[in-house]
């Protein structure tokens, strides 16, 4: 009702100004770059919602106008959507510009939106839509690898989780189109449940400067968007299709859109993604094989002043972990360690056997904006998220086919936002947030609970203020606090709980006693505080200094609380702590930055102070009838990491040009006194990128990847007994392998097969001298060499 | 202000109606392994009779911080050959649960090793075998050989090469593993 009034008056207003409303304002959209016009571009004038779409060449005309000055809104499918003022006074032509980018970035691009961003004053990096889909048969972990900064840590080759500046796990926030991924996170051999083809972009900030979407990022914040959808009558769609020599398998993915003037829309979504076991130069990586299925539905309503939006995903993945890897003890990870080939080598096959993980995740929003005149926009949002995780170990008799876990996790979110300009220079962003989430694990495994079952409820609330002091100086400040209540339900063995003095810390938790287990109820309250502060500096020729500072609090996650007993992937028993306080990441950051078409460049030095750091680190060797497993117990301590990221990109003669990344970061355990485990070891890309839109756009990149061996990390190595031999063996668990350098080359070629639609084949080689290598960041490097050469063919249609 | 009052409604009524939703059914049930070997006896008849020595080691919280309890209850004679045999349970359930016959059934994918160390001298014979004529070795003979002390480990391996010449290039993966301080006199 209130939006009608509104209108009624804008309305109203419009002739008290002017009596004569026949005029008309005709011109035409063009490209900011190189002045071709785009067409379909839509413009609205605001208020009167009067709508017209830009013809073949690029012109449009409005009739029946006011002298007046008008608000219109010029958007157009791959560009920034821009508002404009403009006056009428008779029959009036004006041409519009538009930055038309999305289409033209062919690479992963640094961009320092100071004013559309998610964080104002920390540095972002981007994934465009076209880099996006060179990743169509990847993971996100894959394509996130391609920005500075960020590395992975594997378990294999498919489960790929992405580490930003040192961090990952819950340490790492990952926004999927406006919902924020509760999918086990916490476990490092879980990859992120989301396809990679739902996304139109994808940004990510290094630590925790975007405050609206959580405030315990202490590693940083991965968003991906989906594609925009333009306001016109229409039906379009792509259909990307990949085969890989490596794996021996493919990918298809589709997409088709269909969009109504009216603001209508609706995006149908597919994946399937197939590979068999993959292959190091040397031998068959047996049981890596993957089996991805994946859907989405969007339907919505898009106007400029309101907006609804529902939308589903189905996210299915089988995945096969490394045979080779699943040990009994202490004694098979030495005899796998020693060998220099894996213990289990079979032929190729594209069957899953154990140990797999079989992960089905569902995502459910509803979301809904409108523009209140005076007030700004208001967003709400309710999501549900269920995350099925089943583990299969390879067991022994009854047990054979059940799975050794069964996970499943419900989560609810209500988020409600407000993004108010308070004056031309001054904008005001606000929010609170609900969720409840609920953990079960299926006791019909006949495997003691990893996670135990439990209930977790959060409330959170932000405010963000950011103020254009002039044409350089550009400020922002932002608050956050979070409530997190946990109920949870844990069965102890009541060795440990005795072990741990918990018996005489928290005899108030025991419910009762089961054989040899004690059932205990723990509630834990979980009170954190985050702040950001930051300036963005504008000088010289597109010269930009970006300065922050963050405050990030996160709570300890069920795993590092309540883990206790044997990690078989892992082969090691692994122990949480339920006295954990929440981790504090005090983060600075500065970026300097360069925009220019010949030579752009973004420095990013960092330093990220954390307290009550949660690591997990070997203390003890423990004695079972199965052999002897080194314990690893989560503690808190001190940690600094320390690093500096840098890209550059030099436009050296026509349609050629040189990029450049470099990572460097140090890990450092202030309280112990020496290196941190995992940390990302120096690395540097370098790639030569020949690019002629003048001939079917054809892009060439050879691109070179040099990984230096990390030399710093903490000794966990422990001794064990051999019978055999009767002698102790060192099991080298710690030393991180040699450096190497890998080669890649990567192609694509357009041709338009008719006026709307668009072949784009490509060629890619990864590993092109098949270099045996092992990464430190890839957990399954004890056991076996990564991936050897891949020869990939890209086809797509855009229609 | 009355924008303010929807959201609050809003949102009050969205977190209500989620947590009223959520209180079911108590407590969970345990979870008592089903896999796991806590016990491993082995018994060593002489061959003729006279009194049977038992090694047995016992790990009653399976993957938590005890130490197996291991007990020797005597001392092998010398030149006797010895009838053994295997058991292995899982005694965290009531009654125990005999893993041996899931060993049996499952011949092919397991075998159980002897190991001698420390001077100990002692030789092994399988007795028992899978359907494909390899070793399984629930039931051995044990030869001791002259006085000698020293250890003797039992190793259980799932899914190991077979046949294979010993521990050395069996494979597979070790499910138990148990060494005994054991005298010839």
């Amino acid at each position: 009702m209130r939006f009608y009034v509104m209108v009624l008056l804008l309305l109203s207003s419009i002739p008290s100004i002017s009596q004569n409303c026949d005029y008309t304002l005709s011109g035409t959209v063009a490209d900011l770059h190189d002045g071709s016009v785009l067409v379909g571009a839509l413009l609205i004038v605001a208020g009167t919602e009067q709508a017209v779409v830009t013809d073949v060449d690029g012109k449009f005309a409005f009739a029946g106008l006011c002298e007046n000055t008008y608000s219109i809104q010029v958007s157009h499918p791959f560009c920034i959507t821009r508002g404009f003022s403009v006056k009428v006074s008779g029959n009036t032509t004006r041409n519009f510009q538009l930055e038309h980018h999305l289409e033209e970035l062919n690479e992963v691009t640094i961009q320092g939106k100071a004013f559309q961003n998610k964080s104002k004053t920390s540095f972002e990096n981007e994934i465009s839509i076209v880099e996006l889909e060179r990743f169509s048969n990847g993971s996100l972990g894959d394509a996130l690898n391609s920005l500075s900064g960020v590395s992975s840590l594997n378990t294999g080759n498919t489960v790929v989780k992405p580490l930003i500046n040192g961090l990952h796990s819950s340490r790492v926030i990952i926004m999927n189109d406006g919902v924020r991924m509760e999918d086990q996170e916490w476990g490092a051999e879980h990859a992120p449940n989301m396809d990679i083809n739902t996304a139109g972009n994808i940004t990510l900030i290094k630590g925790a400067g975007a405050l609206q979407f959580g405030g315990d990022a202490v590693g940083g914040v991965i968003i991906t968007e989906a594609p925009k959808v333009s306001l016109k009558d229409s039906l379009y769609g792509k259909t990307s299709l990949t085969g890989a020599s490596n794996g021996r398998g493919g990918s298809l993915t589709s997409r088709l859109t269909k969009s109504f003037q009216s603001g209508w829309h609706g995006t149908v979504q597919g994946t399937v993604k197939r590979f068999g076991d993959f292959e190091a130069p040397d031998y068959v990586l047996s049981n890596t094989g993957i089996f991805e299925r994946n859907a989405s539905l969007r339907i919505g309503l898009n106007r400029f002043s309101y907006a609804i939006e529902a939308y589903y995903t189905l996210f299915k993945n089988e995945i096969g972990i490394l045979r080779a890897s699943h040990l009994g003890g202490a004694q098979d990870q030495l005899r796998a360690i020693k060998s220099d080939r894996p213990l289990v080598i079979d032929d190729f096959t594209y069957d899953i056997a154990e140990p797999r993980q079989d992960v089905t995740h569902h995502l459910a929003t509803f979301k809904a904006f409108k523009r209140f005149d005076g007030l700004g926009k208001l967003s709400l949002q309710y999501d549900f998220q269920r995350n099925h995780r089943l583990e299969f170990d390879i067991r022994r008799g009854d047990d054979r086919d059940k799975a050794s876990l069964d996970l499943q996790l419900d989560t609810h979110t209500l988020m409600l936002d407000l993004n108010s300009r308070f004056s031309e220079s001054v904008n005001f962003k606000a929010g609170l947030s609900a969720r409840y989430q609920n953990n079960f694990a299926d006791p019909g495994t006949g495997v003691r609970r990893l996670i135990p079952d439990y209930d977790k409820y959060d409330l959170g609330v932000y405010g963000i203020l950011d103020y254009r002091l002039n044409e350089s100086w550009f400020l922002e400040a932002g608050g956050r606090f979070d409530y997190t209540y946990m109920d949870v339900f844990k069965f102890y063995r009541t060795s440990f709980w005795q072990s741990r003095n918990y018996d005489t810390l928290f005899p108030e938790l025991v419910i009762e006693e089961v054989g040899n287990q004690i059932l205990t109820n723990p509630q834990l309250n979980f009170y954190n505080h985050s702040a950001t502060a930051g300036a963005t500096y504008s000088f010289g020729k597109g010269y930009n200094l970006f300065i922050n500072y963050s405050l990030a609090t996160r709570a300890p996650n069920p795993s590092e609380l309540f883990s206790e007993g044997l990690h078989h992937s892992a082969s090691r028993i692994e122990l949480g702590d339920l006295r954990f306080d929440p981790e504090t990441a005090h983060k600075f950051s500065s970026t300097l930055q360069r925009e220019n078409e010949n030579f752009g460049f973004s420095l990013n030095p960092y330093i990220n102070l954390i307290n009550d750091f949660i690591v997990i680190e070997p203390t003890e060797i423990q004695q079972t009838v199965r052999g002897n497993f080194q314990v690893w117990e989560y503690r808190q301590t001190d940690a600094r990491l320390l690093g500096v990221d840098v890209d550059a990109s030099y436009a050296f003669a026509k349609n050629f040009r040189f990029d450049h990344q470099f990572s460097f970061v140090k890990g450092y355990d202030r309280s112990q006194k020496e290196a941190l485990i995992d940390i990302p070891p120096v690395n540097t890309k370098n790639g030569l990128v020949y690019h002629n839109r003048d001939f079917n756009n054809i892009w060439l990149q050879l691109q070179s990847e040099y990984v230096f061996r990390q030399n710093e990390y903490p000794n966990n190595n422990f001794e064990v007994f051999i019978p055999e031999t009767e002698t102790f063996e060192i099991v080298d668990v710690s030393t991180p392998p040699s450096a190497y350098h890998l080669l890649n080359f990567n192609s694509s070629i357009d041709f338009d097969i008719s006026q709307k639609s668009t072949l784009t084949l490509g060629l890619e080689v990864t590993n092109i001298f098949n270099t045996s290598y092992r990464n430190y960041l890839n957990r399954l490097r004890f056991y076996a060499d990564d991936l050897g050469r891949n020869l990939l063919l890209h086809l797509r249609i855009n229609y | 202000m009355r924008i303010l009052k929807y959201i609050s409604i809003i949102l009050f009524t969205g977190i209500l109606s989620i947590a009223c939703s959520s209180d079911d059914n108590g407590t969970p049930m345990a979870v008592n392994e089903e896999e796991v070997i806590t016990t491993l006896a082995v018994t060593l008849t002489p061959d003729g009779g006279g009194t049977a020595i038992t090694l047995q080691t016992r790990d009653l919280d399976g993957d938590g911080p005890n130490a197996p309890e291991i007990t020797v209850s005597g001392n092998l004679a010398a030149g006797v050959t010895y009838n053994g045999s295997i058991v292995l349970l899982n005694e965290t359930e009531t009654p125990a649960e005999d893993i041996t016959k899931e060993v049996v059934a499952e011949a092919k994918e397991h075998q159980l090793f002897y190991t001698s160390g420390g001077g100990l001298e002692i030789t092994t014979a399988y007795i028992d075998t899978d359907s494909d004529g390899n070793p399984l070795g629930t039931k051995f003979t044990l030869t001791a050989g002259n006085p000698s002390s020293g250890t003797l480990t039992f190793t259980l391996r799932h899914e190991p090469t077979k046949p294979n010449a010993g521990l050395s290039n069996a494979g597979g993966e070790t499910d138990l593993e148990a060494t005994f301080s054991v005298t010839v006199e």
